[in-house]
C-alpha cells in the first residue's frame, strides 16, 4: 500500500461525495466513482478510498479490492512528468526492454513507482498506435520515436536542465 | 418448478430447473469433491466463486470442464464426474494449488484438520511437479489479539470473505490484488486489529487450511499449572460441554459438562469454577438495568435509552463500537460473563482464600475468539494485572486433553468446585441464541411482577431464525423482546434502533450463527446446521435438569451480594461489573 500519508481538505471530501452522488451512490457504479475520483486526484490514496467507502456505505476492503484489482487505479501519485513506454509487441522486438532498463536505472525507480522529488514517474503502455516509431517512449503528451538506451539521459534532462 | 432430467455417471436424475450440477450428483449419492465451495444450507450461505476448478466435471458436447458448484443442470446433460479427463484435470488443479502451498503441514495449526490437506489424501497427490522452480508468493504474518493471518497458507477459496461480508456484514476482509498477489485481507492490507474486524472467528472457523486460525494459548495454561506460585482458577462458558464431546468423537449434542470438570482437575486446576455462576449474575446486574429503564420509561422519562441490548458477546460488542458509535449508550452495560467471573474471581474468591491477585490466573474456556480480545481490553484490568489472564477455546481445551492421555469418554463425572461453580439452569441457556433474554426474563418477570412464575420455558423465544421476536406479557405489561444471531441480522435490528424505528423493550444479540454454539472456537461444524440444533437441545436439556432454574434463586450469588456486592447496581457492583463502550472508528486505519 502507499506510505504516503495525505489530509484531505474539506472542498476535496466534499468533490468526493459530489462524485459519489452523482452515480447515485449506487454500489454498481463503484468503478465509475473510483475512475472520476483519479481522474480528479491524479490518484487514490488510502484517505480517498476511505471517504468513498463510507459515502457508499461500503466497507473500505471492498474498495481497496476493486483498486488493487485493475492496473488502471493507482494509489501512487504519478510524476509531474510521467513517463509511460509502450512495451507492445512492435516496440518490444525493436528494443523497449533496454530503454525500460535504462530509464529504472537512471531514475532509480521501478515501473509504478515515482522518483523521490515527485518529478518522473514509470510505467509501461501497450502500443499507442506509431509502432513505425517503435520503440516509442512518452513523456506527458509528447512522444518520442526511436528511442535508443543512450537516448534515455537527454530525454530526462530535457525536463530536469 | 419445471424439473430437469440429466444423467450423471450413467444414472438418470431429475431435478429443479436451476440446481447445480454439484447438488444433482449429491441426490445420486456422488461426491464430487470440493475445496472452496461451500452450502451452509440452514443459514442460507453459499460460497460458490468457482474458483478452485476441484469440482470439475465433464460434460458431453462442452467443451472444456465444467465447474459443477456453479454450473446448473440442463435438459437431457450427459455429466461424466469420473472420466479419466476429469480425474487428471482434478489433480492438475491441486498440483497447482499446492505448488503455491507451504509443506510445512507437520507444524502447521491445521494439520489433520484441513480440507486441503485431506484433498491431497483423496486425490492421491505423491508429488508436486516442477515444484523446485515455482515461486512461493509470501505475505506478511498477521497476529491479533484472536485470529493469526498466515496468507502464504491462503488458497484463495473466499469462504472467509463470504461469512464476513455475506453473513456478518462485517467487511473486514476481502479478496484484494490480482493474479499470483490475490489474496484475502482488509482494505490497504493493514492488519486486522487497525480493520473492522470484530474478532467473531466466523472466518476461522470455515477456512479449509491453516491460514485462519485463532491465537494458540495452550501453551500458556501449561506454563501456569506448573508455576508453582500461582493459583491457577478456570471458567468454563456454557457452549463448551454441549460441543466439547464432539472433539472426542462423541455425537453432536453430547453433554459433557461432568466429564470435562473431571479433565480439568485432572489438569491441575486448583480451582474449576463454571462461567455459568456469572451468568447468573450478569442476569442479575442486567435484569435489574432493564426494569430501571422500564419503570423511567413507563414514567414518560424520555431520556431513557430503550431497548436494551444484550452485552454478552464480545463480538456483538465490537460490531457496535464500530458500526453504531453513536449508539453506545443503548446497550447494557453490564460486563460479559467472563470478565464479571474474573472481576469478583480475583476480588471476593482471592480475598476468600487469601491469596494476591497477582499470583492467581484465570483461564476461561471459549467457545469464542473474541473473548481473547475482550480479556485484553484495557479495562478489564487492575494496574496492569487482566481480571481473565487468557482465555482458550473449545478447541483449544480438546488439544490439553489429548496432549494429557486423556480420552473424554472414559472419565467419570465430577461436580464444579464451590462457591462459583453453582448456577441455575438460567445460566445454562446462555449459550444458545435467545437464551440470555431467557433467563433475563425469568428473573425480570418475576422481580417485576412480585409473582412467581408457573412455567419457566419461554419456547417462543427459543429457534434458528435469524431474527426472531416474541411479545412477552409481564401480568398485564406487554413486554416487545427481539432476538438476532449472525451479525447481519443484528444490523437490521440496530439500523431500526438507530432510526428510532425499533418496537423492542430488549434486544438479544449473539454474533455467531446459533449463538454461542456455534462460535468461531467451537469444533467445526462444517456447516452443518444439525450440529448446531444437537449442541442447542443439550444445553434446553441441561437447563431441564437443575433444580435452580432462576439466576436469581442461585443461593451463591444472593450470598456474593449479601457479602460482597451489597444489591445488583451498587457502586460495588458498578465498579466491577459493569463497563462503558468506545468510538472504534477513529481507532480504524490508523497506525
Amino acid at each position: 500500500m502507499s506510505s504516503v500519508k495525505i489530509e484531505l481538505r474539506q472542498d476535496q471530501v466534499d468533490k468526493i461525495h459530489s462524485i459519489c452522488d452523482s452515480f447515485g451512490n449506487q454500489e454498481g457504479e463503484l468503478i465509475n466513482v473510483l475512475h472520476k475520483c483519479q481522474s480528479t486526484f491524479g490518484y487514490l490514496p488510502a484517505e480517498v478510498q476511505e471517504v468513498i467507502s463510507e459515502k457508499m456505505e461500503m466497507p473500505a476492503a471492498k474498495v481497496y479490492g476493486v483498486v488493487t484489482f485493475y492496473s488502471f487505479f493507482t494509489m501512487i501519485p504519478k510524476g509531474k512528468h510521467p513517463i509511460s513506454i509502450c512495451t507492445g509487441t512492435a516496440c518490444y522486438v525493436r528494443g523497449a526492454e533496454t530503454v525500460l532498463n535504462e530509464f529504472k536505472k537512471q531514475l532509480e525507480i521501478e515501473v509504478g513507482e515515482t522518483c523521490e522529488d515527485g518529478i518522473f514517474s514509470l510505467s509501461c503502455l501497450r502500443c499507442v498506435g506509431a509502432c513505425g516509431l517503435a520503440p516509442v517512449v512518452q513523456v506527458g503528451d509528447k512522444t518520442y520515436g526511436r528511442v535508443a538506451p543512450d537516448d534515455v539521459k537527454g530525454i530526462i534532462e530535457a525536463y530536469t536542465g | 418448478m419445471s424439473l430437469v432430467k440429466l444423467t450423471i455417471d450413467g444414472n438418470k436424475v431429475e431435478v429443479p430447473a436451476g440446481t447445480t450440477i454439484y447438488k444433482a450428483a449429491k441426490q445420486l449419492d456422488i461426491d464430487i469433491p470440493i475445496l472452496c465451495y461451500m452450502d451452509l444450507k440452514d443459514l442460507n450461505i453459499e460460497n460458490k466463486p468457482g474458483g478452485c476448478r476441484i469440482c470439475s466435471v465433464e460434460v458431453e458436447g462442452r467443451r472444456n470442464l465444467a465447474p459443477s458448484c456453479s454450473t446448473a443442470v440442463a435438459e437431457d446433460m450427459l455429466v461424466r464426474t469420473n472420466s479419466m479427463r476429469v480425474i487428471n484435470a482434478r489433480r492438475t488443479v491441486m498440483e497447482l494449488i499446492l505448488s503455491d502451498h507451504p509443506k510445512d503441514c507437520l507444524s502447521c495449526a491445521k494439520a489433520g484438520n484441513c480440507d486441503l490437506q485431506d484433498m491431497a489424501v483423496l486425490l492421491g497427490i505423491r508429488e508436486i511437479p516442477g515444484q523446485e522452480y515455482a515461486e512461493m508468493s509470501t505475505y506478511r504474518l498477521d497476529t491479533s489479539p484472536s485470529i493469526i493471518r498466515d496468507l502464504d497458507k491462503c488458497i484463495m477459496c473466499r469462504r472467509c470473505e463470504t461469512m464476513c461480508n455475506d453473513f456478518q456484514t462485517v467487511g473486514a476482509l476481502h479478496a484484494v490484488n490480482r493474479g499470483f498477489e490475490a489474496v484475502v485481507a482488509p482494505a490497504f492490507e493493514m492488519n486486522l486489529e487497525h480493520s473492522p474486524c470484530t474478532y467473531c472467528g466466523q472466518c476461522v472457523a470455515v477456512c479449509p487450511t491453516g491460514a485462519l486460525t485463532e491465537v494458540d494459548h495452550t501453551g500458556k495454561v501449561i506454563a501456569a499449572l506448573n508455576d508453582p506460585t500461582k493459583t491457577v482458577v478456570v471458567q468454563t462458558a456454557p457452549a463448551v460441554r454441549a460441543a466439547l464431546g464432539e472433539e472426542f468423537g462423541m455425537e453432536p449434542g453430547t453433554r459433557v459438562t461432568g466429564q470435562m470438570v473431571t479433565a480439568l482437575k485432572q489438569l491441575g486446576f486448583d480451582y474449576v469454577f463454571d462461567t455459568d455462576f456469572a451468568a447468573d449474575l450478569t442476569i442479575m446486574e442486567e435484569g435489574t438495568e432493564l426494569l430501571g429503564r422500564l419503570k423511567r420509561h413507563l414514567e414518560g422519562d424520555e431520556s431513557v435509552q430503550l431497548p436494551i441490548l444484550t452485552s454478552c458477546c464480545p463480538g456483538w460488542v465490537n460490531f457496535f463500537e464500530y458500526n453504531y458509535p453513536d449508539l453506545k449508550d443503548v446497550p447494557s452495560t453490564a460486563r460479559s460473563p467472563q470478565q464479571m467471573f474474573g472481576a469478583i474471581a480475583k476480588t471476593y474468591f482471592a480475598d476468600k482464600i487469601e491469596v494476591d491477585r497477582k499470583d492467581m490466573v484465570v483461564i476461561s474456556i471459549m467457545p469464542c475468539l473474541a473473548k481473547k480480545y475482550e480479556c485484553q481490553r484495557d479495562e478489564f484490568s487492575v494496574d496492569g494485572n487482566p481480571d481473565v489472564d487468557f482465555s482458550i477455546s473449545t478447541r483449544e481445551l480438546a488439544h490439553l486433553i489429548k496432549q494429557a492421555n486423556m480420552d473424554l469418554n472414559k472419565l467419570e463425572e465430577d461436580d464444579f468446585d464451590a462457591p462459583l461453580g453453582e448456577s441455575s439452569g438460567a445460566a445454562v441457556i446462555f449459550g444458545a441464541t435467545g437464551g440470555v433474554i431467557e433467563a433475563a426474563t425469568r428473573t425480570a418477570y418475576e422481580l417485576q411482577t412480585g409473582k412467581t412464575l408457573e412455567k419457566v420455558d419461554f419456547k417462543q423465544l427459543r429457534g434458528m431464525e435469524g431474527i426472531r421476536s416474541a411479545t412477552v406479557d409481564f401480568d398485564g405489561l406487554d413486554i416487545n423482546i427481539g432476538i438476532a444471531h449472525g451479525l447481519g441480522n443484528a444490523r437490521k435490528l440496530l439500523d431500526e434502533v438507530k432510526a428510532g424505528k425499533s418496537k423492542y423493550h430488549a434486544i438479544e444479540v449473539m454474533a455467531c450463527p446459533g449463538g454461542c454454539i456455534g462460535g468461531g472456537g467451537q469444533p467445526l461444524h462444517h456447516g452443518d446446521a444439525s450440529i448446531l440444533k444437537a449442541r442447542t437441545k443439550a444445553i434446553y436439556k441441561e437447563d431441564e435438569g437443575k433444580t435452580i432454574r432462576k439466576s436469581h434463586e442461585n443461593p451463591y450469588i444472593l450470598k456474593l451480594y449479601d457479602e460482597f456486592l451489597g444489591e445488583p447496581l451498587s457502586e460495588k457492583a458498578h465498579e466491577l461489573l459493569h463497563t462503558h463502550y468506545f468510538d472504534k472508528r477513529k481507532k480504524i486505519f490508523q497506525v
